[in-house]
């Protein structure tokens, strides 16, 4: 099929709800969601590194759900919450993960940096890492060739234990 | 990507009549492996019957005991459930032995049993394979075979399923349901994957038109003697070259049952019952499980590349049955093994 024909192939209708706000799209099956935010969308924040689910930098948030964007067809996605990095924080407003990568100086090049923290979010809210060994594991979705692995793991942490720290806090009052 | 026609079906008869109606179309549940292999131009559907919409996504607890997991429940969903996590904890540790959180969260339970091999001939449409293309011949025998078969291979394949999930599900003699134009019908776990024989395109026992509609297990005896050991050549998110699904029920001392499952080896999660069934009776020590693990491996053949595998898995298999039998199961997060 030549890309003539292809574009007049039918498009589907999908309702998408992206950082809050609502979408009525009509588009190709076979736009993943990664193309559709970075394409008709124009949020460049998330990143397209391999485009084959195996390096993590196109992780967004679907229901509060990390998953790699890039193995998703947005028209399977008909109804869902998507959450981007540009949906978490803004530079005056910056979600907490964000600010703690700032902070622990957790990146170098910044490709990787947005799927990093949008994983980094949903791993917090999981609940299932408690060490910094879990964290460790349990980001290895999320790969980063300059290797500052020892500050992502660094930031995570820290957020994790002041979320900790509120939470007794919390219970004792 | 090639353009394909799509569908959402809204239920199960929706997604067969789908299929009826173009049968080189696909299913797509979670996509984590088909949406990848039509990049790659190894799967080219003309059509998409997308399942996501059929409710498919409970884990209902069985009279007998059992648990029946619907295909469309996430591998994280599962790796996490109380049910699974106290009853089934190999199943749990196998789960989360494999891919990434984001991965696991978008692949479903139905769609890890149909996953293809990663064999690296099979995703590169420039060489030769029998299983993307039959007939081509196969780049892997003689070529580079690193991760491939020491096991059930054939001069046509050495590619090796690869599941961990499947891993665990063979140890436990799960069944899967699968429903299609001729009703409904189950399929023991054993019975589900094939050896590639003379048609290594074809990866399952499944038939034309038929959808897996969920998983069952059954009630076991091996919530407290299990481990899944799994070796690769990096300690997180890479395929296994060797793993062991190990499950043991024990009273004093004595093998009351043993299962092993080996991931990695060959083109289906690696069992042999009969051979489990001998050592009944026998005592749990190391010289038992080194018994078994030479019984399992017996017909065991490198292609060079990859003959390292064989002393690997006999000396997986004994250390996956000595955690098993310690009641001290490989953790997936401390990758010490013990």
């Amino acid at each position: 099929m030549d890309i003539a024909t292809a574009h007049a192939q039918p498009k589907t209708r999908v309702a998408l709800t992206i950082n809050g706000h609502r979408h009525d799209l009509e588009i190709h099956p076979w736009v993943t969601l990664l193309d559709l935010l970075r394409g008709p969308m124009q949020l460049n924040g998330t990143k397209k590194g391999c485009d084959h689910g195996q390096c993590g930098a196109c992780t967004v948030l679907i229901d509060g759900e990390r998953i790699n964007s890039c193995l998703k067809l947005a028209v399977t996605l008909d109804g869902t919450n998507v959450t981007t990095i540009e949906g978490l924080g803004t530079p005056d407003e910056m979600h907490p993960v964000q600010k703690a990568f700032v902070e622990h100086d957790a990146y170098q090049c910044g490709y990787c940096t947005p799927g990093q923290i949008c994983s980094a979010v949903a791993l917090l809210r999981e609940g299932y890492a408690r060490s910094r060994e879990e964290i460790r594991e349990m980001m290895s979705g999320n790969l980063c060739r300059c290797g500052a692995y020892t500050n992502i793991a660094d930031a995570i942490q820290d957020v994790m234990e002041q979320e900790v720290k509120v939470g007794m806090r919390e219970a004792a009052e | 990507m090639r353009p394909f026609s799509y569908t959402r079906a809204e239920t199960l008869g929706d997604a067969m009549a789908a299929l009826a109606a173009n049968p080189t179309a696909r299913v797509l549940a979670g996509g984590t492996n088909l949406i990848d292999l039509m990049k790659y131009d190894v799967e080219r559907p003309a059509a998409i019957v997308d399942i996501n919409r059929l409710p498919l996504k409970e884990i209902e607890e069985l009279p007998d005991g059992g648990l029946r997991i619907g295909a469309l429940v996430s591998n994280a969903a599962l790796a996490y459930h109380p049910a699974v996590t106290e009853r089934y904890p190999l199943l749990a540790s196998a789960i989360l032995a494999g891919a990434s959180p984001q991965l696991r969260n978008a692949a479903t339970t139905g769609g890890n049993l149909l996953q293809r091999t990663r064999c690296y001939y099979f995703y590169d449409p420039s060489t030769p394979c029998n299983k993307r293309e039959p007939g081509s011949g196969c780049g892997a025998i003689g070529g580079v075979n690193r991760i491939h078969a020491i096991l059930g291979a054939s001069e046509h394949c050495i590619a090796t399923h690869p599941s961990d999930m499947c891993v665990a599900l063979a140890a436990l003699a799960a069944i899967v349901e699968v429903e299609g134009p001729d009703g409904r019908r189950d399929i023991p776990f054993a019975d589900f994957h094939r050896l590639p024989g003379d048609h290594p395109e074809r990866d399952n026992t499944m038939r034309q038109g038929e959808i897996i509609t969920a998983v069952r297990l059954e009630c076991n005896h091996f919530a407290r003697h299990h481990s899944y050991l799994k070796l690769r050549d990096r300690l997180s998110y890479a395929f296994a070259l060797v793993s062991v699904a190990a499950a043991l029920d024990v009273k004093d001392g004595m093998i009351v049952d043993i299962r092993v499952a080996l991931g990695g080896v060959a083109h289906k999660p690696w069992r042999d019952s009969l051979a489990e069934a001998e050592f009944a009776g026998q005592p749990a020590t190391e010289e038992t499980f080194a018994a078994l693990a030479d019984r399992l491996l017996a017909g065991a053949e490198g292609q060079g590349d990859n003959d390292f595998k064989i002393p690997m898995a006999r000396k997986a298999i004994v250390r996956a049955l000595k955690q098993a039998a310690a009641g001290t199961p490989q953790v997936q997060s401390d990758k010490r093994i013990r």
